[in-house]
């Protein structure tokens, strides 16, 4: 293992610090706790929106804490779900008065300690809602499973409820809005090569030097089939077959999209990738609304991408539009 | 059998020694169907416990019980940590402030725990969890008053629990991903949970012995 790091047990720590010294105008550090707050928190008036999970996701959560995003992002140990007395003080901190969304990505760790945060918080008498993300169609739906897994369609979550909080929507209203973008949105990665969990030290699958696994989660989680590496183009016509057929999108729709580096691919090759979902999208007479390439959620220093579509309406899209400044996504 | 605070605490010590000594075993399960993190996760939360408790001798039982649940909650993560945590709350609350338990205690608390683990996973029988084990065994003490010898069969019934979850596609938890690809392995959970049953009818034979 190759990695800037002092010890792996204080990773996460020393993470939280870097970025809290790096932005003090957006976010602050809770004293003895894994959380990230707006500098501002509480907003007096406004719903406040927690998410977090495990961390090697950066800049997830953390990195949209801000205005216009979320009130706090709860970082747990690499790929392991924060545990709910960390969401507890989260949700604790940012509230102001009109309630918590808690954003969820649904893996079961992360669904259960947040339930259990929100126990606590409602015992405390502080109103709670959570939604639940979960866009990657590369997991067959099914009940008799836990369900697709929570990716980079997410961040469309905390970009849109954050604007409609921001705005002064009631809780329920920003859940209802948070829903709706969950139902518009589908996702589907693939990755060239493993990562590394510090704790772990080696890489968490294998895969030879002209393998691909199309579908792999953010975890590494196993992806629906490896195969022998493609061209960027073919590569992309698979995850968007995939994604488009899912909802489906269709003719006359409007879309964000959103290309996601998982850690290790430049973003030379992110917009190879974007350069044949604008073809794709053009050929279906899907209008691309924006385009988001860069890092939003990756998974430690995997070789990789993902693809997210979130389908509009006019209220999505003036969402969409609204302003957000945090430290990993700036709309002005 | 009557277990005061200060076994209660030596029993829990027992639990979390062996639960340290298959640490590598658990994870090593984790890493085939999982995320590899449950013998570290679990050893992780019951070094903490041992810490936590160790001054609680003149406390109930109860608050012993809920102090370990609490701090599994607390340090563990993942999905063990809600789990386990919540099965010791509920164990805790189920005896309330006795300070000492008999064998029908030991009903009550497996009962209320598995009850607790029901809830918080969403989970029943069959799905290739925790309640694999540990239900067959709840189910054995019911049979017929709890002594000695029925909490032998309870854990030979949570070990074959753990058996029969080789065969079985994961419903739960990250393993469902891998869905006909988890046949052939042994859930993590449920064989974290056959060590501790194990764990705790050997305490209990220690002392009548």
């Amino acid at each position: 293992m190759k990695k800037i790091i002092n010890s792996p047990d204080n990773v996460v720590q020393e993470m939280l610090e870097g970025m809290v010294a790096a932005y003090p105008q957006y976010v602050r550090k809770l004293d003895g706790f894994e959380v990230i707050v707006r500098a501002d928190a509480p907003v007096k008036g406004k719903v406040a929106l927690v998410s977090g999970g495990g961390s090697g996701h950066e800049p997830s959560h953390a990195g949209f804490v801000g205005k216009g995003m979320l009130d706090a992002g709860v970082a747990g140990a690499v790929f392991t779900s924060p545990t709910p007395d960390q969401v507890f003080e989260a949700i604790k901190a940012v509230d102001g008065g009109a309630g918590v969304l808690l954003i969820i990505k649904n893996y079961t760790g992360d669904v259960m300690n947040f339930e259990m945060a929100g126990e606590m918080a409602e015992a405390e008498g502080i109103k709670v809602a959570s939604v639940i993300v979960n866009d990657d169609v590369a997991v067959e739906n099914s009940l008799y499973t836990t369900g697709r897994r929570g990716i980079a369609g997410t961040v469309f979550v905390h970009k849109i409820a954050g604007a409609k909080a921001e705005a002064g929507g009631s809780l329920e209203e920003v859940k209802a809005v948070a829903e709706k973008v969950i139902k518009n949105t589908r996702s589907m990665g693939m990755a060239l090569t493993p990562c590394i969990v510090p704790a772990a030290g080696k890489p968490t699958f294998t895969l030879a030097e002209d393998e691909m696994e199309i579908g792999m989660g953010i975890h590494g989680e196993p992806g629906t089939k490896r195969t022998h590496i493609m061209s960027a183009d073919e590569l992309v016509d698979h995850l968007m077959e995939k994604i488009l057929q899912d909802i489906p999108y269709k003719s006359g729709d409007e879309v964000a999209v959103m290309i996601n580096g998982l850690g290790a691919t430049p973003l030379m090759e992110l917009f190879i990738m974007n350069r044949r979902v604008s073809q794709i999208l053009k050929e279906k007479n899907i209008a691309v609304y924006r385009t988001f390439v860069g890092e939003f959620m990756t998974s430690i220093e995997m070789a990789g991408a993902s693809i997210s579509l979130l389908k509009l309406d006019d209220e999505l899209k003036q969402l969409l539009d609204a302003q957000a400044n945090t430290p990993a996504f700036r709309q002005l | 059998m009557a277990v005061g605070s200060a076994k209660l605490i030596e029993i829990i010590n027992l639990v979390a020694n062996d639960i340290q000594e298959n640490k590598d075993f658990l994870t090593q399960l984790d890493s085939a169907i999982g995320d590899a993190d449950h013998g570290i996760n679990m050893s992780k939360g019951f070094k903490a416990v041992t810490e936590k408790i160790a001054a609680m001798t003149d406390k109930d039982c109860g608050s012993i019980l809920k102090t370990v649940g609490m701090t599994l909650v607390s340090t563990v993560g993942g999905a063990s940590g809600p789990l386990y945590g919540t099965a010791f709350m509920r164990a805790g609350q189920a005896v309330g402030t006795k300070k000492e338990l008999g064998f029908d205690d030991l009903l009550l608390i497996l009962d209320a725990a598995l009850e607790g683990i029901k809830m918080r996973g969403k989970a029943e029988k069959g799905e290739k969890t925790i309640v694999d084990a540990l239900e067959p065994a709840v189910e054995v003490l019911k049979s017929s008053p709890v002594n000695l010898k029925l909490l032998e069969e309870a854990v030979k019934a949570a070990k074959d629990g753990v058996e029969y979850t080789k065969g079985i596609i994961a419903k739960k938890g990250r393993a469902s991903y891998l869905g006909e690809r988890s046949i052939g392995h042994q859930d993590p959970g449920a064989t974290s949970c056959y060590i501790m049953l194990a764990a705790v009818h050997r305490a209990l034979s220690e002392k009548s012995s």
